[in-house]
């Protein structure tokens, strides 16, 4: 086990999200620790997208908190209150915080570099030259050193979401979010992107990763969080929550999904 | 079917030959007939002057007349495509108030002819006898100019035909946005772009491929529309050839003149629509052709 040492990463605190009359998110809270990988699991429209969602503020917060090394996301504190960041300060917090979609949404007009070469040059700023012998490393780290001059309609699922992790990475984040990487996949695809997102952790990546691959999850995660209507039900180390789950909605969740995978 | 006991197969192999098309052909010579003898009447008929067409098909009015359409041409649609687009995200910003503003615009451009907004600016001094700058309602004026002296028939046909293709140009390009997938827009955002370079750098160069194709038939429209600016009396091609047979009276020939021009660069610009729209479909063509 690591030895924590200093406070964790991300600490979320009292989250409430909703969309109109319909709160998806009902007071969260959840500390993730530098180089901890965290597993988000959970049955469709439990609010694992919207939680990940918030944390890189793609998405408001009704009430609540989440800091993200040391840093408020989304809002400037004032003597007696919080008001929203604008847009280029918000903008700028996400350089920090690398995400993943589950359809990939490489820009489909660029290649594969020109991928991963865009934010570090456009948004970072950085020397082109140093940004593309950066961004061929990244391509080799994923396994598409001969793809850089693909566009990504001629790859695939795989091959496309392997890119938008290098992509993501090409910022330097300090946080990985993964909404259900593999779940766009045709299951011979599925290895592919584990691995390279299993290598990420071994590296000590700090990562929150929403999936439905159980296996995955026992294998690579630190921490298991099982969400449910809103709120987190049950926390702990995979080992525990994923074979032993006090809580009869994780044992319901567990046995649906294990019956699907198997 | 009965026939089918009487046409056993594989007993000897058959040559397939062409059915003969007899309607077809004798439609195809009707046609030919009329073609040739509008052909032959236009040639022969002496009113339609084609000696007089060719005389001042590059006579120095009918010339100048036609870079002055050109450059009205090409002014407008750059005030419309800029206008347009900036109206464009206005009508898909967040806050309401800016999306009304351009929904009203592009509903009074669209609903009224542009053939009147033009006859409006042309007579805007009768509206507005002094345009000032300075601070509204009554308060202290800067600068203060005769309308007469600033909208001259030129500014008035630009303002016209340029403010008329802004709305158009907005729906075309709002279109062209609404094509590109959220998921782009968004992976840019969570990428730490600010929202101008999301736009500037992944939606618009994505809407491209939707965008150009009907751009290209406005731009071919408005040098047709511009012969509008004649009721102006700004001396565009229509408007030149107009000022020469009200001396010579030889008003077909002179209409034949400016419709050749415009057919000649209506077809140049059709040309290069085929090529721009062959370079924009070009990725998506490749990677439909490789995907998979
Ligand atoms: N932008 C939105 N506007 C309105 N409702 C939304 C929005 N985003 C999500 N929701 C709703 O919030 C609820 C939670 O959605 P969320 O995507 O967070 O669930 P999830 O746990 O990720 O589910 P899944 O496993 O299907 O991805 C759902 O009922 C969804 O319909
Ligand atoms: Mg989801």
């Amino acid at each position: 086990m690591r030895e924590k040492t200093t406070e964790p990463l991300v600490r979320i605190r009292g989250v409430h999200k909703s969309f109109g009359s319909l709160e998806v998110l009902k007071g969260i809270d959840l500390d993730v620790d530098q180089g901890e990988v965290c597993v988000l699991l959970g049955r469709s429209g439990s609010g694992k997208s919207t939680l990940l969602r918030c944390i890189n503020h793609l998405e408001g917060l009704n009430d609540g908190e989440i800091h993200v090394g040391g840093e408020r996301i989304g809002y400037e504190r004032r003597r007696d209150h919080l008001l929203p960041m604008t847009s280029r300060q918000a903008a700028r917090q996400r350089q920090n915080i690398g995400m993943v979609f589950q359809r990939f949404n490489l820009f489909a007009h660029r290649t594969v570099l020109e991928n991963v070469m865009e934010a570090p040059i456009y948004v970072a700023k950085r020397p082109r030259k140093e940004v593309k012998r950066e961004a061929l490393e990244l391509l080799e780290r994923v396994g598409l050193a001969d793809k850089p001059a693909a566009y990504p309609a001629m790859l695939s699922g795989g091959q496309q979401q392997r890119v938008a992790i290098a992509r993501a990475l090409a910022m330097h984040p300090a946080l990985m979010l993964f909404d259900e990487p593999t779940s766009a996949l045709d299951p011979e695809l599925v290895g592919e992107v584990l691995t390279v997102i299993q290598d990420l952790a071994r590296s000590g990546m700090t990562m929150i990763v929403v999936t439905h691959e159980i296996s995955f999850a026992r294998e690579v995660a630190d921490t298991a969080v099982f969400m449910d209507g809103g709120l987190v039900v049950e926390k702990g180390p995979p080992s525990e929550i994923l074979s032993d789950p006090s809580d009869p909605r994780t044992r319901t969740f567990l046995s649906r999904v294990l019956k699907e995978t198997a | 079917m009965a026939s089918a006991t009487a046409d056993p197969i594989g007993e000897s192999s058959l040559p397939i030959r062409k059915r003969p098309k007899l309607v077809q052909w004798a439609l195809i010579a009707v046609l030919g007939l009329v073609v040739a003898a509008g052909a032959f009447s236009v040639v022969n008929n002496e009113n339609f002057g084609w000696p007089i067409v060719f005389e001042y098909f590059t006579s120095p009015r009918i010339l100048s007349g036609l870079v002055r359409t050109l450059h009205l041409t090409a002014l407008s649609m750059a005030i419309g495509i800029v206008l347009g687009v900036i109206l464009a995200l206005m009508h898909m910003s967040r806050n309401r108030f800016v999306q009304s503003i351009a929904w009203a615009y592009i509903w009074f451009f669209r609903g009224t002819p542009v053939f009147v907004q033009l006859l409006f600016w042309g007579s805007i001094s009768a509206l507005y006898p002094k345009l000032i700058l300075g601070l509204p309602f009554g308060g202290p004026a800067w600068l203060e100019m005769s309308a007469n002296d600033l909208i001259t028939p030129y500014i008035a046909a630009v303002l016209g035909l340029g403010l008329n293709e802004a709305a158009y140009m907005a729906e075309i390009v709002r279109a062209g946005i609404k094509s590109v997938d959220r998921g782009q827009s968004e992976a840019a955002t969570a990428l730490g772009m600010p929202d101008g370079l999301t736009t500037r750098r992944v939606v618009l160069p994505q809407a491209m491929r939707v965008i150009i194709p009907p751009t290209g038939n406005q731009l071919i429209g408005m040098l047709k529309t511009s012969s509008l600016v004649a009721v102006l009396a700004y001396p565009e091609l229509l408007y030149s050839a107009q000022l020469i047979y009200a001396v010579n009276y030889q008003t077909i020939p002179l209409l034949i003149t400016a419709s050749l021009w415009y057919l000649l660069i209506t077809s140049v610009l059709s040309v290069g629509q085929y090529y721009l729209e062959r370079h924009f479909g070009r990725s998506e063509a490749r990677s439909s052709l490789e995907a998979r």
